[in-house]
């Protein structure tokens, strides 16, 4: 009964070499760097009114031909198309609904808050797609996604911090559904519908730079001073004046697992806005750190295969020289 | 290949049309399911995208599937040749358990018609543990035919039929033992990317060797259970002393398995969570528990010839992996405050069709082919 | 009249407009009482109160367009003519007095000497170069106001004007951006003379006409003053925004905006927030009691027309008329989500039943399984 400890110990050494450097998988993790042309969006919760124009309009414009909730029957439409069709009031973001606006009222504190895809800028679901469906664009860091390649898995959904992704769970031939930042308007020169019919100036688009160069000034600004908030684009002309409002001084998306493209600023603490606490460092370098430490160029696994490869054709001799001889 | 032989007798038993029946019902939800959408027969949501199918039928399936992994290991790679005789039957478990897992991916993944972009170079993504857990798995299924054609070989040509394979077999079982380690480590490793989502109880940069130490021991256990089994349902004699001496391996790779499971915990100071309420508390302690009892029961040398205990104790241990994994992947993944996930009726009937199709194969197989080992001469 | 026995003969000195039965005053009354969200049979009461005295009431005029009056005179239940020779007895008007110059003021001066009088204040009071703005009879308005407030029982300011300023007081780029003539509101104007009546304001350009009634029959009824807000407005027509109960509200909430004037979404009636609406930081019930009495959406916004919020101090003539408002507070609708959405997911009684079965039968299997083998290798022993 020598196997016990002994066989032990040599099968840890045998198999664990592929293991024996994960304790500190982080290590090995690069930093990854959002495109110097990336775009975004900031959302400043105390000019957002509720409205939910953002949300009609994304609905409206995704569901045209190129946009991120089109279909070719028209189901996920804004306007009623057929008898099946219901009153569309959801509770969080679906594979209908790429952008919400949520409330939080209590303790006499009141905010509204706007969920959709943050576009990190080292997204989980990027690194977590098998087969490359989910890609972060190389020139705006827009996080995209490509049906075609998709398998289903769904892996995106269980990697994103921010629960972004949706899936057709009701469809026999489903996709994933998630805001792609309109690049389909972006690229025939208009803006992210959500920011262009905000009527407040709360979601306005723009280069991430110049969006995080306003959102910290913002941040500096005299609480009850008068600002004039840039509506639409964040150099846009049309500006609406307001009484600025006590900010928490935080703004969402800046360092949240590895920064995000969508920046947020609110008057109430971003947790009580159902906003996930999150470390600097992002989950898929975690991941992908472990990764990279055991398969780096697949040394370990080829050296492991060789010892295995060995052991096993020794094991087996008898076997063979049986037959053989 | 003499010390195997098939058991022969009638195919279509008693057992045989339970599992013929429960198939039958999860065939029928499984058409559903294509007909209608997963959400047709799943619980499963937006906020618990992985459900039962990929847990039990992938993540556990494969973990049980592991006794061809360990024994190879214990024979081939440490070179005890005396458990030869057990390598066939535990192999046949994981062509199964194996085969079962990817046609369960099949199943439970949205576009399936796209499952082949799995296996193509150009849509590859590095980056992704899945990339890496599925084409293991594909992998690992082909070199686990190829590992078990001997037993069809022999079948048709005698002993003899299967000296070409037998050649380059070591080569199989390199990989055979290679392709298990990177996976079922990678199991563990596909939650680290889900961060805060999975409680601090199970989060940790560890998984990955949790995962490896506690699907190798599944294997063994899995292996001693099986014979016991296959024992009692084809009124075979037991294979006690062997199978004991194969025990001693389990609490050894469990002692292992808590102190770096612990060793984490208090390293990592999230012990608090294990009094926090609700059931990931509860199951935190199943999970402990059920690791726990394989060892205290196995520990004892004399307890290690007693077949009933070993028997239970081997139960205890599959059972102690197959919680851990669910607390993994269920029990303990929380996305967001307000959702819930627990299986649907004819999810949990689809994943029961599929365990009965592997009862099945298992009863053709081996009653058609060489895979048990020849009754042990007492 | 079809029932000229019950009428209620309440014989003034002047002669009547028109003819009122005691069952229409009746209504009239609980309407008021309606308005002021008082139980309907105070009607009843109110009634009693208005037939055994007839309010006194002196009409102070300052730098005023008469709009308020005019609006007053639209007003169907009572008509103006009822109003003011039933309910109230309007004892100088500068815009409705029979007689005129020094008869006029002499009259004036014998209701101030008489008390026991209410103050209607319209329009704006100029401060500036000591109130010589805005002069009758070679006295400053300011001063005529002063006068008629200190022996008044209480002051109601009619219209925007008399409320904070109005029209008036807003500023030019001109004048340094100030007021030119320096106008402000009753209140201020009495406070700069150290006149210390209680005042109600209730603004509007023009207010409307039942919320002045109201807040006339209420202080006949009971005695006092309706309960105000900080800017002295009665809480039953100024305790909401006006986008609160606004018709278009569902729009609003449901993102729909018509961008300008005569486009689809205008014409499909969607909210006009973007057109510049100030309903959002407006605090009157136009939403809910519209005017003149012609049925429905008779108020800016249900004709199309942003509200510019005329009866909210620094917005009324003061914030561009097409620039979006600046909301006070957004009261969320019922139908926004929570920051967590609520309970989401799915567990199922038959999925719980049969996973419940499904375990028992695993972990009882395990167990009879090793009992059995134990109880073979006892056999095999």
């Amino acid at each position: 009964m020598s196997i016990n400890r002994r066989d032990f110990l040599k099968l840890t050494a045998a198999s664990g070499i592929l293991l024996a450097s994960d304790v500190k998988p982080g290590q090995a993790a690069t930093g990854k760097e959002m495109p110097p042309q990336a775009v975004g969006f900031l959302y400043d919760a105390t000019l957002c009114i509720g409205c939910k124009s953002c949300m009609y309009n994304c609905k409206k414009y995704n569901t045209m031909p190129g946009g991120a909730l089109y279909t070719e029957d028209g189901r996920n439409m804004n306007e009623w198309n057929g008898p099946e069709q219901i009153w569309d009031a959801p509770r969080d973001l679906t594979a209908k609904t790429l952008n919400i606006i949520k409330a939080y009222a209590e303790e006499g504190e009141q905010s509204f808050i706007k969920r959709h895809c943050m576009h990190c800028v080292d997204p989980g679901c990027v690194s977590a797609c098998p087969v490359s469906a989910m890609q972060k664009d190389g020139k705006t860091g827009i996080v995209t996604y490509d049906a075609d390649k998709c398998i289903g898995c769904r892996y995106c959904q269980v990697a994103c911090p921010f629960n972004v992704p949706k899936f057709e769970w009701e469809e026999a031939f489903p996709q994933l559904r998630k805001c792609e930042l309109c690049r389909h308007r972006l690229a025939e020169g208009d803006i992210p519908a959500c920011c262009e019919f905000c009527p407040t100036g709360a979601s306005i688009f723009g280069p991430v730079e110049e969006l995080r160069k306003e959102a910290e000034m913002r941040l500096r600004l005299r609480t009850g001073s008068e600002y004039e908030y840039p509506v639409g684009t964040v150099d846009g002309a049309f500006k609406l004046p307001k009484k600025v409002d006590q900010y928490v001084n935080h703004i969402h998306g800046l360092e949240e697992v590895g920064g995000c493209q969508y920046l947020m600023l609110a008057s109430v603490p971003f947790d009580k806005l159902g906003m996930p606490t999150l470390p600097k460092k992002s989950y898929a370098s975690t991941s992908e750190g472990i990764q990279h430490v055991l398969y780096n160029k697949m040394i370990a696994p080829i050296v492991v295969f060789g010892v295995l490869a060995g052991a096993a054709f020794r094991s087996t001799k008898s076997e063979r020289g049986e037959r053989d001889e | 290949m003499s010390e195997s032989k098939p058991l022969g007798g009638k195919i279509f038993t008693r057992a045989f049309a339970v599992a013929f029946l429960f198939a039958l019902i999860g065939g029928w939800f499984l058409i559903q399911r294509f007909a209608q959408g997963l959400g047709a027969v799943s619980n499963m949501s937006d906020g618990f995208p992985w459900g039962l199918w990929i847990t039990y039928d992938v993540v556990i399936g494969t973990a049980l599937g592991c006794g061809g992994f360990a024994m190879a290991i214990l024979v081939y790679i440490l070179n005890k040749g005396e458990y030869h005789p057990l390598v066939r039957s535990a192999l046949l478990t994981s062509v199964f358990g194996y085969s079962l897992a990817a046609f369960s991916v099949f199943i439970d993944i949205g576009r399936y018609w796209n499952f082949h972009h799995v296996l193509l170079p150009q849509y590859w993504n590095f980056s992704s543990v899945l990339l890496e857990v599925a084409l293991c798995i594909a992998l690992y299924v082909a070199v686990l035919w190829i590992e078990f054609s001997p037993a069809f070989l022999e079948k048709g040509g005698g002993p003899q039929a299967s000296k070409g394979v037998n050649r380059i077999m070591f080569i199989f079982i390199a990989f055979g033992v290679l392709l298990p380690t990177m996976h079922q480590s990678s199991l563990g490793t596909l939650m680290v990317i889900s961060g805060y989502k999975l409680s601090p109880l199970w989060q940790t940069p560890f998984l990955p060797l949790l995962f490896l130490i506690s699907a190798v021991a599944m294997g063994f256990a899995l292996t001693v259970f099986e014979s016991f089994v296959s024992s009692l349902a084809f009124g075979r004699p037991l294979e006690t002393k062997m199978i004991g001496k194969l025990a001693g391996v389990i609490p050894g790779l469990l002692i292992a398995f808590l102190v770096v499971r612990w060793g984490d915990l208090a390293f990592r100071g999230a012990f608090g969570a294990a009094f926090g309420g609700g059931w990931p508390m509860i199951m935190f302690w199943v999970e402990n528990i059920l690791f726990i009892l394989p060892v205290v029961m196995l520990l004892p040398r004399p307890n290690r010839e007693k077949a009933g205990t070993l028997c239970l104790a081997a139960f205890w241990m599959v059972m102690a992996g197959a919680v851990y994994r669910f607390n993994v992947f269920l029990v303990g993944f929380s996305p967001a405050p307000g959702w819930s996930y627990f299986p649907a009726a004819p999810e949990i009937f689809v994943t029961l069709g599929i365990v009965s199709v592997e009862v099945m194969g298992y009863l053709i197989f081996v009653r058609a082919l060489p895979v048990l080992p020849e009754p042990e001469r007492a | 009249m079809k029932c000229g026995e019950c009428r209620e003969v309440d014989v003034g000195t002047t002669s009547r407009a028109g003819n009122l039965s005691r069952r229409d005053f009746i209504k009239i009354c609980s309407a008021a009482a309606v308005y002021m969200g008082l139980p309907a049979a105070m009607g009843a009461k109110i009634a009693q109160a208005a037939t055994a005295r007839r309010l006194p009431v002196i009409w102070v005029s300052g730098q005023e367009c008469t709009g308020c009056t005019e609006s007053l005179l639209r007003t169907d239940h009572p008509d103006f003519a009822h109003l003011i020779l039933d309910l109230i007895s309007l004892e100088y008007s500068e815009t409705l007095n029979a007689g005129a110059g020094e008869q006029a003021e002499a009259a004036l001066q014998a209701s101030v000497k008489a008390g026991g009088y209410v103050m209607v204040a319209e329009g704006s009071f100029p401060l500036k170069d000591g109130g010589i703005y805005c002069k009758v009879g070679g006295r400053t308005i300011v001063d005529i106001a002063a006068e008629v407030a200190s022996s008044a029982a209480a002051v109601i300011g009619i219209g925007s004007c008399a409320s904070w300023g109005g029209m008036p007081s807003a500023t030019a780029v001109d004048m340094g951006g100030k007021s030119p003539t320096g106008a402000v509101g009753i209140a201020e104007a009495l406070e700069s003379k150290g006149v210390k009546t209680p005042v109600v304001n209730i603004p509007g350009c023009p207010p409307n006409g039942y919320n002045f009634l109201s807040t006339v029959l209420y202080f006949v009824t009971f005695g006092k003053l309706p309960e105000v807000d900080d800017k002295a407005r009665p809480k039953f027509a100024y305790g909401r925004l006006i986008h609160e109960n606004c018709e278009r509200r569902p729009h609003f909430d449901a993102g729909r905006f018509a961008e300008q004037f005569g486009d689809d979404g205008h014409r499909q009636g969607y909210c006009l927030y973007k057109l510049g609406c100030k309903g959002p930081e407006t605090f009157n019930n136009c939403s809910t009691l519209t005017y003149n009495d012609v049925g429905a959406s008779a108020w800016p916004v249900g004709m199309g027309a942003p509200c510019f919020g005329c009866s909210e101090a620094d917005v009324g003539f003061t914030a561009p008329l097409h620039s979006p408002a600046r909301p006070i507070y957004v009261t969320p609708p019922a139908l926004f989500t929570g920051v967590d959405g609520g309970p989401k997911g799915k567990a199922t009684t038959g999925g719980a039943l049969v996973g419940g079965a499904v375990i028992g039968a695993v972990v009882g299997a395990g167990i009879v399984t090793a009992k059995k083998t134990g109880k073979k290798a006892e056999e095999e022993s």
